[in-house]
């Protein structure tokens, strides 16, 4: 690992080594590559394909599919902000200047310069790194086009993929282990039979310490819900439904109810469990039925 | 009184996103793969920068005409343009000497300013 300082002094060095080698166009200037690319941006300017846009100057020594190692200054100072973890990149600025257009035939070669790179910056992505450089293609010895270019090389923000999952305990564990089997599990009191959830370890009719549990039929019908919409919850798409759904046995149960519209969900409106895997666990959730 | 440019509308399919970023020969992940895209923390592929500037172009040559000469296309990058998007570009005339007019351009969707612009071209 090398420290912010090392990055800095890394780009000083590159910088200071001025202009790469030139990288020469895979292809000269052609109408077929041309066409392809007016076909895609929509562009039907006539003046094409007699001369290229000048705006695909870049494109005709882009490094391609299987890019072979060069000292382009831009690939190498990724590299370096790669290992550093910024390994994310977006393009902020392009600043190109045509002298002239291109015509079919020609070949261009780029030479690029390590502009400065600022960093470390907190951006909306993530911490990260400007990077700028300077490229000039040639045909021969003539400069045809020049380009400022500036990427944010950046520590993407992790994303939390996995849902929130649930705290198990001695007390829930048999309902968890249900819902991966398909049960919806309602705890029972061994001693006076009363029924009961959330699961927990003494009978709050009789208190007595003996818990077991049936299976629920899984049918039910909303007896409240709020609609989520703030703040994030990490692996939920807002806005969500939470509903609290009595089920025929008599207890209450929290669930997501899915595939419904906010604006729909009613008072005593039926529903059905409906299993949902989320990492290592299976969730109960609400379906309209 | 300043010259409006005619505005451009332009459906941001998948397609559109996939195809421009390989005319324009840049094969990053992010440019045709959703799911390495949402990886990289993005919400899906969206448009490659090379085509960002062939847009600014071809919005102003739609206007100037196949005789202009676009001199330079200078952009910067707002918010990303990912697939199904509608990108909307406006702009407007801001200096002209003789036959050289400087163009500002502002393309928008609905998250923001995708890119804004400015463009030197030599009117016929």
């Amino acid at each position: 690992m090398t420290a912010p300082k090392g990055i800095s002094a890394v780009a000083r060095e590159m910088a200071a080594q001025g202009e790469c080698t030139p990288r020469v166009a895979r292809d000269p200037v052609n109408e077929a590559m041309i066409n392809n690319w007016t076909e895609a941006l929509g562009d039907d300017n006539p003046a094409y394909p007699a001369v290229a846009p000048p705006a695909m100057v870049q494109v005709w020594t882009m490094r391609g599919l299987h890019p072979n190692p060069d000292d382009d200054p831009l690939g190498r100072m990724s590299e370096v902000l790669d290992a550093e973890g910024y390994t994310s990149v977006v393009a902020t600025n392009s600043e190109q200047t045509y002298h002239r257009h291109l015509k079919p035939g020609e070949r261009v070669a780029v030479t690029s310069r390590l502009e400065e790179v600022v960093g470390p910056k907190q951006t909306a992505l993530g911490e990260g790194w400007f990077v700028t450089t300077r490229s000039i293609w040639r045909v021969g010895d003539e400069p045809v086009a020049e380009m400022m270019f500036r990427i944010l090389k950046f520590r993407p923000k992790p994303v939390a993929r996995a849902a929130v999952t649930p705290m198990v305990s001695k007390d829930t564990e048999f309902f968890w282990v249900g819902t991966k089997i398909g049960e919806l599990r309602i705890q029972k009191c061994a001693a006076c039979g009363a029924l009961r959830h959330p699961p927990g370890p003494m009978c709050p009719r009789c208190n007595a310490l003996d818990p077991t549990f049936i299976v629920s039929g899984g049918l039910g019908e909303v007896y409240s819900y709020v609609v989520h919409h703030h703040p994030q919850v990490p692996g939920k798409r807002t806005p969500f439904v939470i509903a609290l759904v009595e089920l025929e046995e008599g207890v209450r149960m929290l669930g997501e109810l899915l595939d419904v519209d906010p604006e729909q969900v009613k008072i005593g409106m039926p529903v059905r469990v409906r299993f949902v895997p989320s990492g290592e666990f299976t969730l109960p959730a609400w379906e309209v039925r | 009184m300043t010259t409006q440019l005619p505005e451009l509308v332009l459906d941001v399919t998948p397609t559109f996103v996939i195809s421009t970023a390989l005319a324009t020969r840049d094969f990053q992940d992010v440019h045709h793969d959703r799911d390495k895209a949402v990886q990289r923390g993005s919400k899906d592929i969206f448009l490659n920068i090379l085509t960002t500037t062939g847009l600014v172009q071809r919005f102003v040559t739609d206007w100037a005409g196949p005789d202009a000469f676009v001199r330079s296309v200078a952009i910067k990058l707002g918010v990303p343009c990912y697939a199904g998007e509608t990108l909307t570009f406006s702009g407007h005339v801001t200096e002209q000497e003789g036959s050289e007019a400087t163009v500002e351009v502002v393309g928008r969707n609905s998250i923001g300013n995708h890119v804004t612009g400015t463009v030197r071209v030599v009117l016929p």
